[in-house]
């Protein structure tokens, strides 16, 4: 019904059009880009160190200026006017031009390395040659495609990261949370395995080489972290890589449980995790763009909780794997591995079907299929495994399978690449199978909600619009009802934009947490009570 | 099978028809002229300023009728014929019925001003005006000044909505300070300030006297009553409140007033005719609310109780304690219970303002200066629990428990700075007590023995 055509502008609709210093900080932005540009296509640069800290300067700072120009003047407040007018975020001609050239890079990232100037022997060329510097700087060592991206990653996430401070910097809880997934990229993503890497072959490592490890970054998001060369190098490194592995093991068992009981999984999707951050600073002008419908959501529900059960089949695959057969050698051997992931698996579906069968309705019936497929397939390797294979798959077929599809084409080149056209959280709806598991968890158990404000909502839908995650806010929020859904990563921004004050995100008492109301507060209170007996 | 009909797609009717639905297998159709689906009204704002598009505007997919068993029809009700039991479509269908509801909702208030019916002046109430507007308004060059006449909650709306697209915009309002009809003055002057922030020429005082047509028949200008002043301008934005949208009914036997004169079960006088939301009209006013109210939240409640009617269960509309929220520019507003202004305000109802001292937050509470309960609260910029103090309303609390207890109404999200202490300091000093404020109890908001 819009008379207004959409414009090729990157932002800005007629008559707001780009300020000239936003023009200007395009210009700046592109300039920056375009020296990569050249180095991708083997333009020497006489001074690497000078030119990557020119280009990386001037991404950030003409990502920086055009903030600015476009939040500095405003009175703080919601800062949407236009988004379904601006071709880049209304998957206009701009969005689907950034959609097809982010799918290009990860396709070259993931597959054509050599592009990007990876020689294997030998020095780097191109524009990994160009990123040397910083990573002799950080690590000692030559750059790799991945500290390319991890440059530019952690580069986008401080940028727009900022950007995302100056537009919701009404928004304490929108300010801390970004605040913190900038730090945890920039310390725990790309400072910190960098420098640990100089301390390979140190002898506090006892000459051994810790593999590179992003400590926040945790299985079965991290699914390679259990793989015989990283177990390998670990065990090598002493104390220290020992340590490691066991905070690896614990963050999983412990930590990650119990801070998704008092918090949610919001703890880690929207103030830690990598993917997440960037989603939430770089994606941010796409988070509209996730679907609604009650389709996408059972597509959803079958996809990301199939990958859950291919991680744990490969995962235990893997370990399984190297393990050997002789107790004498080491108590964990093929056989009580096996046995002990059974009873895990056991213990929680055991848990969950006993005390939650309620909360999970014909839900259940799934989660028992894919225990029951899980369980199967253990006895399977148990009985039908020779010595490397898994049925008949090598464990290794099996792991680069799952490196491809979901490692690299689900997260990164549909995932990310894909931002323009289905939102900035594909990933993290549809494939991330840490999301799944906390998710299933903050369904059951755990204390953050999102409480509705009794009977305050205007069925606006803004809620609904701007939820990254494809949430439909609103069909709770209009029936008072509290939001309590496994995919929700707290993000916080259906409360912000709520024009009414109606949504709270807020860790409370397990009792009475979901509670449907058929008439709402502020009605006839023998009428309420009436109908909402249940 | 009893066939209901529903005139209206709206809020009210929506909600009777879901909540039939919910109790009965009836047969349901929902007619609009509107639209095809049912849409919320409160947000048609956010498709102008391109934060949404129509169809988020739509609650419900469109699957959900269907599979709903609730049919829609798409058609104007042009005469209703209750000894037939049979309403007449504007093409000449008719749908016979059993019972009826009269959901039509309202329409712009017009006071006669000369030259109100010309090219470029319309309201802003329907699906319609708003593709009304995206002509009459798409950018600054078509639209090179507009003026809205009438400060109420949708001439800001207005306001809001043409800013984004750079139009300039004359408010004219016609009391001494925004919406004061309504808010206290402290609030109301808080709001005047907002507006003037967002460069909006807020014009006080000022009444419409007439629109000039240019020779095309076309809105050429404006004159303001009490100063003669003429201002030019493109479009002309009629936001002096709404009327009941019941001129299709003026041939029936139904008693009209403003408004559908109903009794409190709803009911018309003609049997198995009922009206709710904006068009119905309360033969006495409920407490202390209006006769005929015209807010979504009461569309809804009388939705919900005039389905219980329908199947069985006859069901007198007792709204409880009064609440309403809305969002001027940036502050967003909450009201729970009642708050009068200064002019209106009963002798007893005493009043407490806080302010910020330079952010744009402020509340006014107001008590009973004799018993000292606490009767309501104006909250801007802070987001309140509406079932704290829905309890507290009920509970007749009194002042100073709220005031101690002011940490678990507070509703804004986390990390967000509180203010309580500030507020409960300001009105020890004012009323010479010594409230201590009470930590904010998870155990007192859930209700958790």
């Amino acid at each position: 019904m819009n008379t207004i055509d959409k414009s090729m502008a990157l932002t800005g609709q007629p008559p707001q059009n780009l300020t000239l210093g936003q023009k200007l900080a395009t210009l700046l932005g592109i300039s920056g880009l375009g020296i990569l540009l050249l180095a991708v296509f083997n333009v020497s640069f006489p001074n690497k160190g000078l030119w990557l800290s020119i280009s990386l300067a001037a991404i950030i700072l003409g990502t920086l200026w055009f903030s600015w120009e476009a939040y500095a003047n405003k009175i703080p407040g919601i800062k949407n006017d236009g988004v379904w007018f601006k071709s880049i975020s209304s998957r206009g001609l701009w969005g689907w031009v950034a959609g097809l050239a982010l799918t290009g890079f990860y396709i070259v990232l993931y597959f054509y390395p050599e592009y990007l100037g990876l020689t294997g022997d030998g020095d780097n060329k191109g524009v990994i040659a160009l990123f040397d510097p910083l990573s002799k700087l950080l690590s000692g060592n030559a750059a790799s495609q991945w500290f390319v991206y991890g440059t530019l990653y952690t580069v986008a996430i401080l940028a727009f990261g900022i950007k995302f401070l100056w537009k919701y910097r009404h928004n304490r809880y929108e300010r801390l949370r970004t605040m913190s997934v900038m730090f945890f990229q920039m310390a725990f993503a790309f400072l910190i395995p960098e420098l640990m890497a100089r301390l390979n072959g140190h002898k506090i490592l006892n000459g051994g080489s810790l593999p590179y490890y992003d400590l926040k970054n945790i299985w079965p998001l991290n699914y390679y972290n259990f793989e015989g060369y990283r177990i390998k190098a670990f065990l090598s490194s002493g104390n220290i890589g020992f340590a490691l592995l066991v905070f690896g093991i614990v963050s999983i068992f412990v930590i990650t449980p119990i801070l998704t009981y008092k918090y949610g999984k919001r703890w880690y999707c929207s103030w830690v995790c990598g993917c997440g951050g960037l989603a939430e600073t770089a994606g941010d002008s796409f988070r509209q763009l996730s679907d609604k419908s009650l389709k996408a959501w059972k597509i959803e529900r079958w996809v990301v909780h199939s990958v859950v059960v291919f991680v744990t089949l490969m995962t235990t695959a893997v370990i399984y794997s190297y393990l050997g057969n002789d107790t004498s050698k080491y108590w964990l051997t093929k056989s009580t591995f096996l046995i002990g992931v059974g009873i895990l698996l056991t213990l929680i579906f055991g848990w969950i079907m006993l005390f939650k069968r309620k909360q999970l309705q014909k839900d259940a019936q799934y989660g028992a299929i894919g225990y029951f497929v899980i369980i199967m397939a253990l006895i399977g390797f148990h009985f039908f495994s020779g010595e490397g294979y898994v049925f008949l798959f090598k464990s290794e077929t099996l792991r680069k399978t799952y490196s491809f599809l979901i490692g690299s084409i689900f997260s990164g080149v549909i995932g990310t690449g894909f931002y323009p056209i289905f939102g900035s959280r594909v990933w993290c709806r549809f494939g991330c199978p840490m999301a799944a598991i906390m998710g299933v968890q903050q369904k059951l158990f755990s204390r953050f909600r999102i409480t509705t404000n009794g009977g305050q909502c205007i069925s606006c839908g803004n809620c609904s619009t701007y939820c990254e995650m494809g949430i439909d806010v609103r069909s709770y929020a209009q029936k008072g009802e509290n939001i309590v859904r496994a995919s929700c990563v707290g993000c916080g921004i259906c409360s912000a934009v709520c024009p009414r004050g109606v949504l709270k995100l807020e860790n409370g008492p397990l009792e009475g947490r979901i509670d449907s109301n058929q008439v709402l507060l502020g009605n006839d209170v023998d009428l309420m009570s009436l109908v909402n007996q249940k | 099978m009893e066939h209901i009909v529903i005139i209206g797609n709206g809020i009210a009717g929506v909600t009777t028809a879901r909540h039939i639905r919910k109790l009965s297998n009836k047969k349901i159709t929902l007619i609009s002229a509107e639209s095809e689906y049912f849409f919320s009204r409160t947000a048609l704002m956010y498709v102008y300023m391109g934060h949404m598009k129509f169809e988020h505007t739509q609650p419900y997919e469109n699957w959900f009728w269907k599979k709903n068993n609730i049919d829609l029809v798409h058609g104007y009700v042009d005469q209703v014929n209750p000894e037939e039991k049979v309403v007449t479509l504007s093409d000449s269908t008719s749908i016979s019925y059993d019972k009826l509801v009269i959901a039509t909702g309202s329409k712009p208030n017009k006071f006669g001003w000369p030259g109100q019916d010309l090219d470029g002046v319309q309201g802003l109430y329907s699906k319609q005006d708003l593709e009304l507007l995206e002509q009459n308004a798409p950018n600054n060059k078509v639209c090179k000044r507009a003026v809205i006449v009438g400060g109420g909650l949708i001439g800001i709306e207005l306001a809001e909505m043409l800013r984004t697209r750079n139009i300039p915009v004359t408010f004219l309002v016609r009391e001494s300070s925004f919406w004061n009809g309504i808010l206290p003055s402290g609030e109301s002057q808080m709001i005047n300030e907002h507006i003037m922030e967002h460069h909006i020429d807020l014009r006080l005082n000022a009444s419409l006297q007439e629109i000039k047509p240019d020779e095309n028949g076309r809105v050429k200008s404006v004159v303001i009553a009490e100063t003669g002043e003429e201002i030019v301008c493109n479009l002309v934005g009629l936001t002096a409140g709404v009327t009941p949208n019941i001129d299709f009914l003026k041939d029936s036997d139904i008693e009209l007033g403003r408004g559908v004169k109903v009794n409190r079960f709803l009911e018309t006088n003609v049997k198995d005719i009922y009206a709710i939301g904006d068009c119905a009209e309360q033969h006495e006013a409920i407490g202390n609310r209006r006769p005929i109210e015209a807010v979504w939240y009461t569309g809804r409640m009388m939705g919900e109780t005039l389905a219980q009617t329908l199947c069985g269960n006859p069901t007198e509309y007792r709204p409880g304690h009064w609440f309403n929220s809305a969002k001027f520019l940036d502050i967003e507003y909450q009201t729970y219970g009642w708050v009068f202004p200064e002019k209106t305000k009963m002798d007893n109802e005493m009043h407490f303002h806080w302010r910020h001292p330079h952010k744009k937050l402020c509340i006014t509470i107001a008590f009973d200066q004799s018993t000292q309960i606490f009767l309501g609260i104006n909250t801007f910029g802070i987001r309140m629990r509406h079932e704290i103090f829905d309890r507290w309303l009920t509970e007749k609390r009194s002042i100073d428990h709220v005031m101690a207890h002011m940490a678990d109404a507070n509703f804004d999200p986390e990390f967000y700075r509180t203010f309580e202490s500030e507020i409960v300091s300001k009105f020890n000093v004012q009323f010479g007590k010594n409230i201590q404020t009470q930590k904010k109890s998870l155990k007192r908001i859930f209700h958790i023995a």
